[in-house]
């Protein structure tokens, strides 16, 4: 169907709705899961802090 | 009478197992891989029935391929937000702790394909009505439930007692969900520049059929990610909330 990789990109002078709309959904569905992942890693370093800081409190404060 | 006696025989009671935070913690964990797995398999087919099998269309030209994303998005803000409500419904009547949980993990995806319809549709509007947006009654019921979506982010954000939070949010969600039916009727009940619904449950969708399959593969491949992506969240919110509680201090990534 498509001759060349240009005419592809070209999407039949209409490049710019079809690039900009499947890059925007692209872009969401990457970034999204990233901050997620960021979250946990977030909380779980938190909590490794806290078990930390009671095992020090145990301990009697050495 | 048989029916009662099996679901109080263990097999049926098994499952309710996962609806302790703790249980379906590891769980969650052990499925998300597995939708990331079908998501690339789901989207790479759809992406390639969309670019390099199916026609160009007679009218549209090329422009036309915006739908293989446009359509998937707008369905997922629907049917993500009905999903959302039943579990906030749920937590609301049986004050199940995952349930509100759930709720709260999947409003963030729902916004974001709530978002990406408006943005898809704006991007297809341009060259084919000449508009970016117009006040038409699909647009601006889609661009309400976006709105929706915020406002139970925001308010469940804006109450620091978590227990309120998920009544308030659920009340709000059960609300809004009298805008679903709303947006999707929205093409027949009132006189729209959108274009009526091309795949319909009850005729035969409108369309070739390697179209239909693309839109339908990249619909699936949007299931998964929003399946992915709510697992990976709840299990976030799942520390958050039970951060206090023995059954985290013993989890292996946090003793380290």
């Amino acid at each position: 169907m498509w001759n060349s990789s240009a005419e592809f990109f070209a999407m039949g002078g209409y490049a710019l709705y079809v690039w900009c709309s499947f890059g925007a959904c692209a872009l969401v569905f990457l970034l999204e899961p990233l901050t997620v992942r960021a979250r946990q890693r977030a909380i779980i370093r938190r909590l490794q802090r806290e078990v930390l800081a009671e095992q020090f409190d145990q301990k009697g404060g050495k | 009478m048989s029916n009662v006696n099996n679901l109080s025989s263990g097999q049926v009671t098994n499952w309710f197992k996962f609806s302790s935070p703790s249980a379906f913690y590891p769980l969650a964990g052990k499925m998300i891989p597995w939708f990331w797995t079908l998501t690339i398999i789901f989207g790479a087919a759809g992406l390639w029935v969309s670019f390099f099998v199916a026609p160009v269309d007679a009218v549209q030209g090329q422009g036309y391929r915006i739908i293989f994303v446009h359509v998937p998005v707008s369905w997922m803000s629907m049917f993500i937000y009905v999903v959302m409500a039943i579990w906030a419904g749920l937590g609301l009547i049986f004050n199940t702790r995952l349930s509100a949980m759930m709720a709260q993990a999947l409003a963030p995806i729902g916004a974001w394909m709530a978002f990406l319809s408006l943005w898809t549709g704006a991007f297809w509007g341009k060259p084919m009505w000449g508009a970016w947006w117009v006040w038409d009654a699909r647009l601006t019921s889609e661009l309400i439930l976006l709105f929706l979506y915020l406002g139970f982010i925001a308010l469940q954000a804006s109450i620091d007692n978590v227990r309120r939070a998920d009544k308030a949010g659920a009340i709000l969600a059960l609300v809004g969900v009298v805008n679903v039916p709303i947006i999707y009727f929205s093409v027949k009940w009132w006189n729209t520049l959108h274009q009526g619904a091309s795949v319909s449950l009850t005729k035969a969708p409108a369309m070739a059929q390697t179209m239909l399959w693309g839109m339908l593969l990249m619909a699936l491949c949007l299931w998964m990610y929003s399946i992915a992506v709510g697992l990976m969240r709840v299990r976030a919110i799942i520390l958050e909330r039970e951060a206090h509680t023995d059954w985290v201090r013993q989890l292996n990534e946090v003793k380290q």
